[in-house]
C-alpha cells in the first residue's frame, strides 16, 4: 500500500542557507512518526513545505497518492492535512469556540455550496435549514473536541483566545487542528513552554489520538515522550536526514548523539583509539 | 526634441522636491515603522512660514530657508513627543491614525490662520536662463537641485559619520536591540522627526516658489507623492526614496508631456499600484520590508464589544423613523439624512477594515463609482432611479472588488496605501474619461429619487428612504457578521497564515467582504447623487475616505452599531450645532487624536 505521506528529495534554501536538504520521509496510514533534531535543523521548515505555506526549491511531496508540493496551503488543508504552529498562532480576538470552528472550515459543507462566493453569501444571509443544521453539527463537534482537554477549555468557550494562558492557547491550536478531522496531523512542539504536569496531560491526549488510528507527525524536543509515542523517528541536522528508524535504533545511533551532544560524547571509542 | 529636454529637466526638478519630502518619510518609517500622514501638513506650513517671512520681513533666500527649517523641525519634534510617543506599544494602527488626525488639525489651522484662498509666493531670483542642449535651466531649477543635493549630502554625512546618525541606523535596523545597547531610542525618534520635518518644510517653500502658488489643500497631495516615492524606492530606504522621487518626477513629467496635466497624478498612482503589486519591496528594499509587517491581527486594537440590548436598538430605530412627525424641521432632517448616508459608508468600511482587517483609505472611491453609475444611468441612459440605484450598488460591488483584487496579498500599512491610491485613481479616471463621465464638468441635472411616478423630493421622504436603506443594510451586515463568513473574516484578520492552514481561501473571503461592502457604499453614493443633483470628480474625495476611517474608528472597528453612531456623531453633530460647521475638520482631527490616545477600541469596542 502506498504511504499516506511521501516526501522525496525535498529542499528549501534561504539565500546561502539550505534549511532542508534533499529530505526523504514516509508516513504510513495510522503511523506515528517524529521529527527530531537540534534547533535550526529544518524541522519546522519541513512542516511549512508539507502544509503548503512555503514552496520547496526541489523535491516532491505526495499525500494520499496526489502530488501536493505545488498546491496552496488551503488546498492541502482541504485534502485533510492539519497542523499546529511552533509558537502558537491562535486567532487572538476570536472566542475559543470560534477558533475551533474556523478549524472546521473545510467541513462546513452546506455553508459552502458550489456556485461560488455569491451563493455562499446568499446562504449565510438566508440560512435555510440545511445551513442551520450544518452550524449546529459543527458546533457540537467542536464542543466534543474541546471536552477532550478536560475542564481546561470547556469553561472558557466564549473567552477571547488572547486572554487564555500560553498552555491553553497551545491546546486551542490542537483542538482547532482536530476540528478539520484530519487524515494527517502535523504537531509542531505541542508541549513547548508547558510544565511537567501539562506535558504529561498532552502526552496522554496525543497517545489517545494515536490509538484512535490518526496518522501523526510530531516535532518535539522532549525525547522521552518521542521515544514512548513514536513508531518511527527521523533525525535532522543542518537540514539533512542523519538517521531514521525505530526509536530504540535511533537512540543509540552515534550520528544522533553527536548531533545532540557534540562529537566527543558520540565517539568515545574513536577517542580511545587515538 | 527641445521640449524633451525641458520635460526631463522639469521632471528632475520636481523629483528633487519630492525627494526632500520622501527622504523624511523614509527616515521616519525606518525608525518608527510608521507612514507619517502629517508630513504633507508640515510641508504646507513650511510654505506658509516662508511666504510670511518673504512678504512681511523681506528675508533673503538663505535666511528664509533657515526661518522655514527651524520651526518646521521643532514642529516635527513636537509631533513626535506629544502625539506619537505616548502611543508606543499600542496597536500598529494607532500612530497611523494619529498622524491622520494631526494632518486634519494642522491643515485646518493653516486655513484658519491664512485663509483658504491660494497665495502667490514670489521667488526673488535673477531673471536669466541657461540654454542646455535645446532646453533651458533657470536659477530656480539650480536652486532646487542645489538644495536637494546639499541636503542629501548633509544627510549622508550625518547618518554615516555622526554618533546620532549611527544610532538612527541602529534603531532603524532593530529598535529593541538598539535600546538594549543603550541607544536612547526616544531621542533618535525626536531627531529623525525634526530632520524629516525641516526637510519637508523646505520642500514646501521650494514648491511654493517654483509654482509661485501655495494653498492649504496642497498638503494631502504632497503626502501622497512622498508615499509613492518611498514605496518605489523601498519603504524605509533613504537612497531608495531619492531614486524613487526622481523616477516619479520624470514619469509625471513625461506623462504630462504626452497626455496633459490632468494625467499627472494618474501616472503617479498607477506607478504606485504597479510597484505594490509587482515589487512591493520597491527597487532597493530587501525582503525584510514586507516580512517586518505584523500580522493584521495586531494592527487593530483588541477589545470586547459592548452589547446594547435588542429592545434598545429597536426603540432607537423606531424613534428615528418617528422623528419627522415630532420634529419636522427640514434642516434637521437634511442633516440626519447626510448622517444616514455617511452611516452606510461607515458600515461598509467597518466591515472591510474592522471585521476583515483590510484597512481601506480609499473608500470614497466606492461612493464615486456608485454615484456616477446611478447618475449616468439616470441622465444619459434615461433609466429610472428605482433601477439605477440598485444597479449602481451591484456595479460598485463588482468594480470595487476587481480594483482591490490585485492588492489582496498586501497587509497592514501596504493595503492602506494601495486602497488610498485606488481611491485617488477612481477620481482621476472620472476626471479624464470625458466621453463617459463628462470630465471636469461633472454630471448635472440628476433626477430626484422616484418610483412608480412618485418623486421623493420632500425632506421627509428622503429622510425615511435613507434611514430605511441604512437599517436594512445594518441588519444584513449583522446577519453576515454572525455567520460562518463573519467568523472566517475575523479569523483571517487575526492571522492569515493560520487561516490558510485550515483551508480558508483568503482571496475569496476578502473578495466577499469587499463585494458586500462595495454594494452598501455604492448605494450610499447613488442615493447621494440623486439628492445632490450634481456630481463631479471631487464630490467624493480622499478627505471623505479618511472621514470614513474616523467614523469607523470612533464607533469601534468592525462594530455595526458603532459605525452608525460614529457617522451620527461626526456628520450629524457638527452640522446640528451650526457654529461648529466651519471647524468641522479640526474637530474630526481632534476626535481622532483623542480616540487613539484614550480609547483606541472606539466607543463601543472592536467587534
Amino acid at each position: 500500500m502506498a504511504p499516506l505521506l511521501q516526501v522525496r528529495g525535498l529542499s528549501r534554501r534561504f539565500g546561502g542557507l539550505t534549511a532542508v536538504n534533499a529530505f526523504d520521509m514516509k508516513v504510513a496510514e495510522g503511523e506515528f512518526v517524529s521529527l527530531i533534531g537540534p534547533n535550526g535543523a529544518g524541522k519546522t521548515t519541513t512542516f511549512n513545505l508539507i502544509s503548503g505555506l512555503d514552496r520547496a526549491d526541489a523535491g516532491e511531496a505526495w499525500f494520499d497518492g496526489r502530488r501536493v508540493d505545488q498546491l496552496s496551503a488551503e488546498r492541502i488543508a482541504a485534502l485533510g492535512v492539519a497542523r499546529t504552529f511552533q509558537h502558537g498562532r491562535v486567532f487572538g480576538n476570536l472566542s475559543v469556540l470560534d477558533n475551533v470552528l474556523v478549524g472546521a472550515h473545510t467541513r462546513f459543507n452546506a455553508v459552502r455550496p458550489w456556485g461560488g462566493p455569491v451563493a455562499e453569501l446568499a446562504l449565510a444571509l438566508w440560512r435555510p435549514r440545511s445551513v442551520r443544521e450544518d452550524y449546529a453539527a459543527r458546533e457540537q463537534e467542536a464542543k466534543a473536541i474541546l471536552a477532550r482537554f478536560g475542564d481546561r477549555l470547556t469553561p472558557r468557550l466564549d473567552h477571547p483566545a488572547h486572554t487564555l494562558s500560553y498552555a491553553n492557547r497551545r491546546r486551542i491550536e490542537i483542538a482547532r487542528a482536530l476540528a478539520l478531522k484530519p487524515r494527517l496531523l502535523l504537531l509542531d512542539e505541542p508541549t513547548a513552554g508547558m510544565n511537567p504536569t501539562e506535558t504529561a496531560e498532552m502526552e496522554t491526549l496525543i497517545g489517545e489520538l494515536k490509538r484512535e488510528g490518526l496518522s501523526i507527525v510530531l516535532i518535539e524536543h522532549k525525547l522521552d515522550m518521542v521515544m514512548r509515542l513514536s513508531d518511527r523517528v527521523y533525525v535532522l541536522d543542518d537540514g539533512r536526514r542523519i538517521a531514521a528508524g525505530r526509536p530504540a535504533q535511533v537512540r543509540n545511533d552515534p550520528a544522533v548523539i553527536e548531533a545532540y551532544l557534540g562529537p566527543r560524547a558520540a565517539s568515545p571509542r574513536a577517542e580511545a583509539a587515538e | 526634441m527641445n521640449s524633451f529636454i525641458d520635460y526631463t529637466i522639469n521632471g528632475l526638478v520636481v523629483g528633487n522636491i519630492y525627494a526632500l519630502l520622501a527622504v523624511g518619510l523614509a527616515l521616519i518609517f525606518g525608525v518608527a515603522n510608521l507612514i507619517n500622514f502629517a508630513h504633507g501638513s508640515v510641508y504646507t506650513i513650511g510654505a506658509y512660514v516662508g511666504c510670511a517671512a518673504i512678504t512681511f520681513l523681506r528675508t533673503p533666500l538663505p535666511l528664509t530657508i533657515l526661518v522655514v527649517a527651524v520651526p518646521c523641525g521643532a514642529l516635527g519634534a513636537l509631533i513626535e513627543r506629544v502625539a506619537l510617543r505616548p502611543l508606543q506599544g499600542r496597536a500598529r494602527i494607532a500612530p497611523l491614525l494619529a498622524t491622520i488626525g494631526l494632518s486634519f488639525v494642522l491643515d485646518q489651522l493653516v486655513q484658519l490662520v491664512a485663509s483658504p484662498n491660494p497665495r502667490a509666493l514670489p521667488a526673488d531670483l535673477p531673471d536669466w536662463r541657461l540654454n542646455v542642449g535645446g532646453g533651458s535651466i533657470g536659477p530656480m531649477d539650480l536652486l532646487i537641485a542645489g538644495v536637494g543635493l546639499a541636503s542629501a549630502g548633509l544627510l549622508y554625512g550625518f547618518l554615516r559619520f555622526t554618533k546620532l546618525g549611527y544610532a538612527v541606523r541602529a534603531t532603524a535596523q532593530d529598535r529593541d536591540a538598539a535600546r538594549q545597547m543603550g541607544v536612547n531610542v526616544d531621542a533618535v525618534n525626536s531627531a529623525v522627526f525634526a530632520i524629516a520635518s525641516a526637510l519637508g518644510g523646505v520642500s514646501g517653500l521650494l514648491v511654493g516658489m517654483y509654482y509661485n502658488h501655495i494653498d492649504p489643500t496642497m498638503s494631502f497631495q504632497a503626502t501622497l507623492k512622498g508615499v509613492v516615492a518611498v514605496v518605489i524606492g523601498g519603504v524605509g530606504n533613504v537612497p531608495g526614496a531619492i531614486v524613487g522621487s526622481l523616477l516619479l518626477g520624470l514619469t509625471e513629467s513625461y506623462g504630462v508631456a504626452l497626455f496633459g496635466t490632468t494625467y499627472r497624478n494618474l501616472f503617479a498612482f498607477a506607478l504606485l499600484i504597479l510597484f505594490l503589486v509587482l515589487l512591493p519591496n520597491g527597487l532597493f528594499g530587501g525582503r525584510k520590508a514586507v516580512e517586518a509587517e505584523p500580522l493584521t491581527g495586531t494592527f487593530i486594537a483588541p477589545s470586547r464589544a459592548l452589547r446594547a440590548p435588542a429592545w434598545l436598538i429597536a426603540a432607537a430605530a423606531l424613534a428615528a423613523f418617528a422623528l419627522p412627525f415630532g420634529w419636522p424641521s427640514p434642516y434637521l432632517l437634511q442633516t440626519l439624512t447626510n448622517a444616514w448616508l455617511a452611516g452606510l459608508l461607515a458600515l461598509s468600511l467597518t466591515l472591510v477594515a474592522g471585521t476583515a482587517g483590510q484597512m481601506s483609505f480609499g473608500h470614497a472611491g466606492l461612493l464615486a463609482i456608485g454615484g456616477y453609475a446611478s447618475a449616468l444611468l439616470a441622465t444619459d441612459w434615461g433609466v429610472s432611479p428605482l433601477v439605477s440605484v440598485p444597479v449602481a450598488g451591484a456595479l460598485t460591488s463588482v468594480i470595487g472588488t476587481a480594483l482591490v483584487f490585485p492588492a489582496f496579498r498586501l497587509r497592514g500599512h501596504y493595503i492602506a496605501i494601495a486602497t488610498l491610491a485606488i481611491g485617488e485613481i477612481v477620481g482621476l479616471v472620472i476626471l479624464n474619461w470625458e466621453s463617459l463621465t463628462h470630465g471636469a464638468m461633472g454630471v448635472s441635472g440628476i433626477p430626484p429619487l422616484s418610483a412608480f411616478g412618485f418623486e421623493a423630493t420632500s425632506a421627509r421622504a428622503v429622510y425615511w428612504l435613507t434611514l430605511a436603506a441604512l437599517v436594512a443594510f445594518a441588519l444584513l451586515q449583522a446577519r453576515l457578521s454572525s455567520s460562518h463568513i463573519g467568523r472566517t473574516l475575523r479569523a483571517l484578520r487575526d492571522d492569515e497564515v493560520a487561516a490558510r492552514a485550515h483551508g480558508v481561501e483568503v482571496a475569496r473571503y476578502k473578495a466577499l467582504a469587499f463585494g458586500f461592502a462595495g454594494f452598501g457604499a455604492g448605494i450610499s453614493g447613488a442615493i447621494s447623487a440623486h439628492l445632490y443633483t450634481y456630481l463631479n470628480n471631487q464630490t467624493f474625495d480622499s478627505q471623505l475616505s479618511l472621514l470614513a476611517v474616523t467614523m469607523a474608528t470612533l464607533g469601534g472597528m468592525g462594530n455595526i452599531l458603532g459605525a452608525i453612531l460614529g457617522a451620527l456623531a461626526l456628520v450629524g453633530l457638527p452640522e446640528a450645532f451650526r457654529f461648529a460647521a466651519e471647524y468641522r475638520i479640526l474637530i474630526y482631527g481632534l476626535v481622532l487624536l483623542a480616540l487613539v490616545r484614550f480609547r483606541p477600541q472606539g466607543l463601543l469596542g472592536t467587534a
